[in-house]
């Protein structure tokens, strides 16, 4: 039988189920598959902090969010069109982000009174009403699995397993996505189990002629290649943007990569990626606590390593004292806070992006430090070479701050040019036959960076104040308040080697600029994308460098009557930005362990312009 | 740059002028590490001294070596980031009671599992010094000090029983006036491949003076020194008091003249650390007899060199990383 095509121009799609059941990879081989074709996406993992709660519950519930479309994707979208659940606890916590009139794919097997208790459901939802409003298809994945999958003879447990790959062939059949290459991941994963691998072929291709036979979906959807510049193109993760970027740091500036980190969620990725890349030289060690990782770290550098210490929230607060260590002995370190929701333990697997005043005045005594955020997965490989470069050129530590969502979400990336990659020069002090002085400065303020194993630099270096120029212990009034000076100074003449902040104003003379910064950025720039689209003028701005700020910050912000700045925090840079610039900045503030939507930001962008 | 065979302890001696209370233990340690120092072939420019916090922590400053001066209890962590770096370095942390064994403690026995190539000396004065007498983890119960009028009522850590607990691959104790014994002990320190621990005994004149007096004060330390030395009887006291084997394996303190020759007990470095652990434990503290010297030496990789062996070999297994091949790597597509 043939069906017609639907055409769209973009999608979103929710894979929901217990935390057993294999959405993130679902999500993942969705993913993988949408980007051959072409579309532009982006992906959010939401997973919850059990590694395995109770089955059936809503808090064992882990679901895969994807948007994908044939133009520009600047979110994983705010609400799914599609949600696949594979139980009622799955569709009990997320139903609500499903867009009104969306579609439902429930798999009819796991709605039985038990499964149905366990979510929380007094009533079958199917037959209440309840999802009224939705289009619902009742699927019997798990028994068709298992019918699918009884040739090859595996156990019934093994057979019930392969569900999530039905649920992914039937998904690939509805968006036209190609079966190769999950046929061929398949091979690569489970080529050496020769029954798993026909068990997972079998389901999956269940699933997708599944879609082709029935009568139950109307037709497939297709969602046409979305324009993009030339080049090679790759899916990545932030986690995996971010450590390249820390390798392709080291591999032109010539210092070998020192990663010493305690297992967190969520930056304990960063730990794993670079784990596996030691024939690149790099060193990475699990230290016994988040303090002695950033002191190892510090170590590394005092040896002239790129070192880096990667971490979440409570690891910073556990790594500040270090961090003032490394200010005060002014030696390159790299601090990866990878944010995440809440003080204390918080929610460990939820974003947010309430750690940048931490970052910023985290720490005793005057200690400033550069920060500096990636906006996308992908651009987490930049800023790590950035990070890098600035830490060296400056004999600093510098924050770089990341978040859960862009850590763990993905997006096509442009791959760089690796041979064009500007070098590092470490500028190792060598000896010149005169008195050495760990303490004297450049002309960009930074001070030599002797490592030990070079003769005639013998110095020591330590946290008690030091004396200009010689670095000698120092108690004296007048050099601590130099002192104190020369480290601030040093930190805000980062920015003149900064771009100035890049403002997207069409016609030049919006009223309202949203400025932002961090992973927010997709968010914004749907949103401005889309007031502009009804007739209103907006500018917009991101912030990579949030210290020191680009030069010309106070300058954009005096531009604009209205500012808006919409943040995952209770409005950390829109205090900064007024306590510095005196500018009347409105803050957008949720703090609700996800992204910001694009369409809070539609209401937040109207309400601005009305008030 | 000194010549190694011209290297003397000027080579080693800092500009810095040290700031000890006068009389205090630290001085005699620093005049022997600074004097040894040369004899090890070892330059200037590729030893580095780490330091935490307490009086100890200054020891970096009076070394002409690289030096760190790091914060509170962290000493083995910044020490273990630059073995780890550069295994071609003579690393030394000089630690404190309180820095090593309250603040600090985790890190200490995480360097002393890994075995990385430190060299480990802490110096030990039961006491808080540079915080002006608090009594520290490793005063006796009962301690009367500013913190504690009323006594402590904690049990002390014994520094060389929780290093052999850490799986420590060298382990000794030594005491800071005994310039001899303190030399050897940190000679054989220093060319152990691996961590080595060094608890040393020093007297802190002003806040605890006189803690070790049993076993520092000359005459009456040859009655209470129990000087263990590798495959010799365990004998004291000028060889009339010995270590022997008591019931239930326990080991104690007999006269010689009672004891049958066959159950005094013969110093072995090299075998489990069980021997170490219950000589460890001979003594309640350095108010009775205490055993001095290398309690335990063994083998064992150190940490520096298993990392980067690992990487040599994934290196030799894999190629050398290409940072186009890690981009291109996994399903890629051309616009």
């Amino acid at each position: 039988m043939t069906k017609t095509v639907e055409e769209r121009d973009r999608v979103v799609v929710r894979f929901a189920g217990d935390s057993g059941d294999g959405m993130q990879l679902t999500g993942d081989r969705f993913t993988s598959a949408t980007a051959l074709l072409g579309n532009d996406l982006a992906t959010l993992p939401d997973f919850p902090a059990e590694i395995r709660a109770p089955a059936g519950t809503v808090h064992g519930v882990s679901a895969f969010q994807i948007q994908f479309a044939s133009t520009d994707v600047a979110t994983p979208g705010d609400h799914a069109d599609v949600l696949v659940a594979m139980n009622p606890a799955a569709l009990k916590a997320d139903l609500g982000a499903v867009a009104r009139g969306g579609s439902l794919i429930l798999n009819e097997d796991a709605f039985q009174q038990r499964n149905l208790e366990k979510a929380g459901y007094t009533v079958d939802p199917r037959t209440d009403g309840s999802l009224d409003g939705y289009q619902v298809y009742s699927v019997p994945m798990t028994s068709i699995t298992v019918r699918a999958v009884e040739p090859v003879g595996v156990s019934k447990k093994e057979a019930e397993r392969a569900k999530n790959m039905f649920a992914l062939g039937l998904v690939s059949w509805m968006y036209g996505r190609p079966t190769e290459p999950t046929l061929e991941w398949l091979e690569r994963k489970f080529g050496s189990k020769p029954e798993i691998f026909e068990a997972n072929v079998a389901a999956f291709k269940a699933g997708f002629n599944f879609g082709e036979t029935t009568e139950l979906f109307a037709h497939p959807v297709e969602v046409k290649a979305a324009p993009a510049e030339p080049g090679i193109y790759r899916n990545v993760a932030g986690a995996q943007a971010l450590a390249w970027g820390l390798i392709a740091a080291s591999r032109v500036s010539g210092l070998p990569l020192f990663y010493a980190s305690y297992p967190i969620t969520p930056a304990s990725d960063l730990l794993h990626e670079l784990s596996r890349q030691k024939n690149f030289g790099v060193i990475t060690v699990q230290a016994e606590d988040e303090i002695a990782a950033a002191n190892m770290a510090l170590g590394a550098a005092f040896t002239g390593q790129l070192a880096v210490t990667g971490t979440s929230g409570p690891g910073l607060d556990l790594k500040t004292e270090t961090i003032g260590l490394a200010v005060i002995t002014e030696l390159p370190m790299i601090v990866v806070d990878v944010q995440r929701a809440g003080p204390s333990t918080g929610m460990p697997t939820k974003t947010e992006q309430a750690d940048l005043l931490a970052a910023m005045f985290g720490r005793h005594g005057e200690s400033p430090i550069p920060i500096v955020a990636a906006s996308s997965p992908s651009e987490c490989f930049e800023v790590a070479l950035e990070a890098a470069r600035v830490a060296v050129r400056y004999r600093t530590p510098v924050i770089v701050l990341s978040d859960t969502f862009l850590q763990n979400s993905s997006e096509p990336w442009r791959l760089p040019d690796v041979a064009s990659i500007e070098p590092i020069d470490p500028m190792f002090a060598h000896p010149n036959g005169a008195v050495f002085q760990p303490y004297a400065r450049d002309d960009h303020g930074a001070r030599p960076w002797a490592i030990p194993g070079t003769p005639g630099l013998q110095h020591r270096i330590g946290g008690l104040e030091r004396e200009d120029i010689t670095g000698a212990i120092s108690y004296d009034a007048e050099n601590h308040e130099r002192m104190t000076d020369l480290r601030r100074e040093k930190v805000q003449g980062i920015a003149a080697s900064l771009p100035p902040l890049e403002v997207d104003d069409p016609a030049g003379d919006a009223e309202l600029l949203v400025l932002g910064w961090g992973s927010t950025a997709g968010s914004i720039r749907a949103a401005v994308g889309r007031a502009r689209d009804a007739g209103e003028q907006i500018a917009r701005a991101h912030l990579r460098w949030l210290n020191p700020l680009p030069t010309n910050t106070g300058e954009v912000l005096g531009r604009y009557p209205k500012v808006l700045i919409p943040e995952i925090n209770e409005g950390q840079l829109a205090l900064l930005l007024r306590a510095k610039f005196l500018v009347d900045a409105r803050s957008f503030s949720r703090v609700q362990g996800r992204p910001i939507w694009a369409d809070e930001l539609d209401d937040a962008i109207a309400e601005a312009l009305r008030g | 740059m000194a010549d190694t065979l011209a290297l003397n302890k000027k080579d080693f001696t800092s500009d810095q002028e040290p700031r000890w209370c006068p009389g205090c233990g630290d001085y005699a340690i620093l005049a022997a590490v600074q004097s040894f120092m040369p004899e090890l072939g070892i330059q200037p420019e590729n030893t580095v001294f780490v330091s935490g916090i307490g009086c100890s922590g200054r020891f970096t400053y009076y070394m002409d070596t690289y030096g760190f001066h790091g914060i509170h209890g962290r000493a083995p962590a910044i020490a273990t980031g630059i073995a780890t770096a550069n295994p071609r370095l003579s690393v030394w942390v000089v630690t404190g009671d309180g820095d090593a064994l309250s603040i600090g403690g985790n890190h200490l026995i995480h360097a002393l599992r890994r075995n990385v190539n430190l060299k480990i000396l802490l110096f030990n004065n039961q006491i808080y010094g540079l915080t002006k007498g608090q009594y520290s983890p490793t005063s006796e119960v009962g301690k009367v000090t500013k913190s504690t009028p009323f006594g402590s009522v904690d049990r002390p850590f014994d520094p060389v029983a929780l290093a052999l607990g850490a799986a420590a691959t060298f382990v000794a104790r030594t005491i800071d006036n005994d310039r001899k014994h303190l030399t050897d002990v940190l000679r054989q320190a220093a060319e152990h491949p691996g961590a080595a621990f060094v608890e040393i005994y020093q007297n802190c004149n002003v806040f605890n003076d006189g803690a070790f007096d049993l076993l520092r004060d000359k005459a009456q330390g040859a009655h209470n020194q129990i000087r263990l030395v590798h495959g010799e009887p365990i004998i004291f006291d000028e060889g009339t008091r010995c270590v022997r084997l008591g019931v239930n394996g326990r080991l104690e303190v007999a006269a010689v003249a009672d004891t049958d020759p066959d159950t005094i007990i013969t110093h072995d470095v090299h075998g489990p650390p069980s021997l170490a652990f219950t000589l460890a434990h001979l003594s309640q503290g350095p108010t009775e007899p205490t055993c001095i010297g290398v309690f335990r030496e063994v083998e064992r990789d150190a940490y520096g060199e298993a990392v980067h062996a690992q990487i040599a070999q994934a290196t030799e297994r894999l190629g050398e990383g290409e940072l186009e091949k890690l981009l291109h790597g996994g399903d890629t597509w051309t616009v």
